[in-house]
C-alpha cells in the first residue's frame, strides 16, 4: 500500500489527546451520523436543543468517532463551535472553518471535516423534520450537504469497487 | 505547520519500543560501527577504479557477495547482484525479464499479495510491452492453492513471481512446490521469489527451492537502507532496467554503496550467528504478543496464518471498532511504534491489497496493526506494549460509536 507523509498540526494532536464533549448523550434532542460503517469513517453527533430567548439554541453537543485523528479532532472542534450557538448560526459552520480552527488539515484529510459538517447538517435537518421548518433553512439540499453526501457515496463506491478487486 | 511543533506536542514517552521494522529498520550499533570506516578510512573508493581505496572497496564487495551467496546456498558469489534496495531488486527481476521478452506476447504470473514493487513492476511491463499479468488468488490465510496455481500455467507464461514470505501477514508460501509445478509445465519459465521477508529468518537454499531469481533487502534484516540484492542463477539472462555508467554490477549501473553493503553483510552475519536461537527467541516473543493481545483485548482478528507457517517475526491483528491510524498515533504517544493498513493511512484512502486479498472486509482492515518482532526486543518490551495496547484500544473504543457485543 502506498503511504503518505502526514503532518498534523500540533492542535490536532492536542485535541486527539484530550477531545472535548466526548461520548453518548442520554438526553439528546437529536442524534445523527455521517459516514458509513462499511467504509470505516463515522462521525456521530448528539445535540441538546432548547429555546433560549425564543431561539432554538444548542445548549449541549457531543460526539463519537470511528475514524482517524483528523476525524476525532474535527468532531471535537465542531461540538465546541456549536455549543451555545443558535441552530441558525450552527447551520452556517463550514468544514473550512473547522480545518482552520485545527491549524489546517492535510488535504487528504479534508473529507474528515466535511463529514463532521455533514453530520451536523443532518442532525439539524432531522430536528426540524417533525417541526416547522424555519425560514432560514433551505428546503433544497445545500452544496455543502451535497458535498458531505458525496463523500459518503464516494467512500461507499470505493468500497464496492475494491471488494471486487479483492475477490 | 512544522514538524518541530508537532514533535514538541507529541513529547518523548518514558519508554519506547519500535515495532515498525516493516517500514524502516532499526540499525544496531554493531552494524553502524562496522560501516563507519568505509565512509572515510578504508574502502571508501569506487570499487571499479585502480587505486588502493578502490581495490579495498572491491575487496569488501566481493566478500559481501561471498557471504550472502553462502547463506542462500548459491553456487557462486557472481550470482549475487547488488542494488540499492529490495524495491530495486524486484524491479530488476520483473522488468529485467520482461525487457528480455519484450518482442513476444507473453504472460507474467504473480500472487494477489505481492509487495507493490513486484505488482507495479508487472503492471508496468504490461503497459510497456503488452504482456498479460495474471494474478493468482490466495486463501484466507494468504496461501496459494497449488491446484489453482497450476491452472494459471500456460505455454506463454515466461515469468512467475511469488514471494517466499508475505510482508504484512507473514504467510510462508510453499515455493518449492510452486516451482516444481511451474517448471514441470515449462522448464524455461523464470521463477522469481521476493525473499526480502524470509531472509535471515527462515533458512532456505536457492538450489533446493529451484528458483532462478531471489530478492533480498538489507533494510529488512536490521541492515541499513541503501543495499539490496538479487540472486540471479547462472544462465538466467536479464536486461538492465536503468541506464548509466557501470561500476561493478552490469545489471545495476551506478557506483555501489559500499558502506551500506558492508552493513548489509554485517547484519546478515549477526542474524546467521546463533540462527536457531534468534529465531526461537523471535517466535517466543511473537506468540507472547499475539496471545497476550488475544487474551486481554476482546474483538480482535488475527490476520494471516497461525503456527509454523507464520513468519517468526510477524504479528498482525485487527482491533475491531477502532481505526488504525488513530491507533498508531495513540500508541505512538505511549512510545509504541507500529503501522496500520487501514484506508485512512493510505494515499488512495483504501486498505491494503493484502488484507483485501485474504477476504478481510473494509471495516476489518480498518483497525489492522502490524508489529514486527526482532531479536532486539525483550520480554519487558512485549509486556510494556501489551499494557499500552490494552489501554489504547480501550480509549479509542470509548470514542467509537460502534461497540462490540461484549462492550455494549
Ligand atoms: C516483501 C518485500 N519486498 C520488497 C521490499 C522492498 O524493500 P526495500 O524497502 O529495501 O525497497 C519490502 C520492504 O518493504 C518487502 O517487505
Ligand atoms: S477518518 Fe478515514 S481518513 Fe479521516
Amino acid at each position: 500500500m502506498s503511504k503518505m507523509p502526514l503532518l498534523y498540526s500540533p492542535k490536532v494532536l492536542e485535541i486527539f489527546k484530550n477531545p472535548k464533549n466526548l461520548g453518548k448523550m442520554e438526553d439528546a434532542s437529536v442524534v445523527a451520523e455521517a459516514g458509513s460503517p462499511a467504509c470505516g469513517d463515522i462521525i456521530k453527533i448528539y445535540l441538546k436543543i432548547e429555546k433560549v430567548d425564543g431561539e432554538d439554541t444548542i445548549v449541549k453537543a457531543s460526539f463519537e468517532s470511528y475514524g482517524c485523528a483528523a476525524n476525532i479532532a474535527s468532531a471535537s472542534i465542531l461540538t465546541e463551535l456549536v455549543k451555545g450557538k443558535t441552530i441558525k448560526e450552527a447551520w452556517n459552520i463550514s468544514w473550512k472553518q473547522i480545518s482552520d480552527e485545527l491549524g489546517g488539515l492535510p488535504s487528504i484529510k479534508y473529507h474528515c471535516s466535511i463529514l463532521a459538517v455533514g453530520a451536523l447538517k443532518r442532525a439539524i435537518r432531522k430536528y426540524y423534520k417533525d417541526r416547522q421548518r424555519p425560514e432560514w433553512l433551505p428546503e433544497e439540499e445545500t452544496p455543502e450537504e451535497k458535498q458531505a453526501l458525496e463523500v459518503e457515496r464516494l467512500i461507499e463506491r470505493l468500497y464496492k469497487g475494491l471488494e471486487q478487486v479483492g475477490t | 505547520m512544522s514538524v518541530k511543533e508537532l514533535l514538541k506536542s507529541h513529547g518523548t514517552p518514558p519508554r519506547e519500543v519500535y515495532f515498525d521494522l516493516e517500514n524502516s529498520p532499526f540499525v544496531p550499533k554493531e552494524v553502524v560501527e562496522e560501516m563507519l570506516p568505509y565512509f572515510n578510512k578504508y574502502g571508501y573508493g569506487n570499487p571499479a577504479i585502480t587505486h588502493k581505496p578502490g581495490w579495498e572497496a572491491y575487496g569488501v564487495l566481493l566478500e559481501a557477495k561471498e557471504f550472502i551467496a553462502k547463506t542462500i546456498c548459491a553456487e557462486s558469489p557472481e550470482e549475487i547482484v547488488f542494488t540499492h534496495s529490495g524495491t530495486e531488486a524486484n524491479n530488476l527481476a520483473v522488468l529485467g525479464i520482461a525487457l528480455k521478452n519484450r518482442k513476444r506476447k507473453g504472460k507474467i504470473v504473480v500472487s494477489a499479495i505481492e509487495h507493490l514493487s513486484v505488482t507495479f513492476a508487472a503492471e508496468y511491463s504490461s503497459k510497456l510491452f503488452g504482456h498479460e499479468v495474471a494474478v493468482v488468488p490466495v486463501d484466507e490465510d494468504g496461501f496459494i492453492d497449488p491446484e489453482i496455481f497450476e491452472a494459471y500455467m500456460s505455454k506463454d507464461v515466461f515469468l512467475v513471481s511469488i514471494q517466499t514470505v508475505n510482508h504484512e501477514i507473514g504467510t510462508i508460501q510453499n515455493i518449492k512446490e510452486l516451482v516444481k509445478i511451474a517448471k514441470d509445465y515449462n522448464p524455461d519459465v523464470v521463477f522469481h521469489t521476493d525473499a526480502a521477508e524470509a531472509y535471515a529468518r527462515l533458512r532456505f537454499s536457492v538450489k533446493d527451492l529451484g528458483v532462478d531469481l531471489v530478492t533480498l533487502s538489507s533494510s529488512k534484516i536490521h541492515g541499513p537502507r541503501g543495499a539490496g540484492a538479487l540472486y540471479v542463477r547462472r544462465g538466467i539472462e536479464l536486461e538492465p532496467v536503468i541506464r548509466g555508467q557501470i561500476s561493478v554490477e552490469k545489471l545495476w549501473p551506478g557506483a555501489e554503496n559500499i558502506p551500506a553493503i558492508v552493513g548489509f553483510k554485517k547484519a546478515a552475519e549477526l542474524a546467521f550467528d546463533n540462527f536457531e536461537e534468534n529465531v526461537k527467541k523471535m517466535k517466543n516473543l511473537r506468540d507472547m504478543l499475539m496471545e497476550g493481545i488475544l487474551d486481554r483485548v476482546p474483538d480482535v482478528l488475527v490476520n494471516g496464518p497461525r503456527g509454523n507457517l507464520r513468519a517468526p517475526d510477524n504479528v498482525n491483528v485487527s482491533f475491531l471498532y477502532v481505526e488504525g491510524e488513530a491507533l498508531t498515533i495513540e500508541l505512538s504517544l505511549r512510545g509504541i511504534y507500529v503501522s496500520s493498513a487501514s484506508a485512512c493511512t493510505s494515499r488512495m484512502l483504501e486498505p491494503s491489497h493484502v488484507l483485501l486479498a485474504i477476504g478481510r472486509k473494509y471495516e476489518e482492515a480498518h483497525g489492522s496493526i502490524l508489529f514486527k518482532i526482532s531479536r532486539y526486543h525483550s520480554e519487558e518490551d512485549i509486556n510494556y506494549a501489551l499494557e499500552n495496547i490494552v489501554e489504547a484500544v480501550k480509549r479509542l473504543r470509548e470514542i467509537s460509536p460502534i461497540k462490540g457485543v461484549k462492550n455494549e
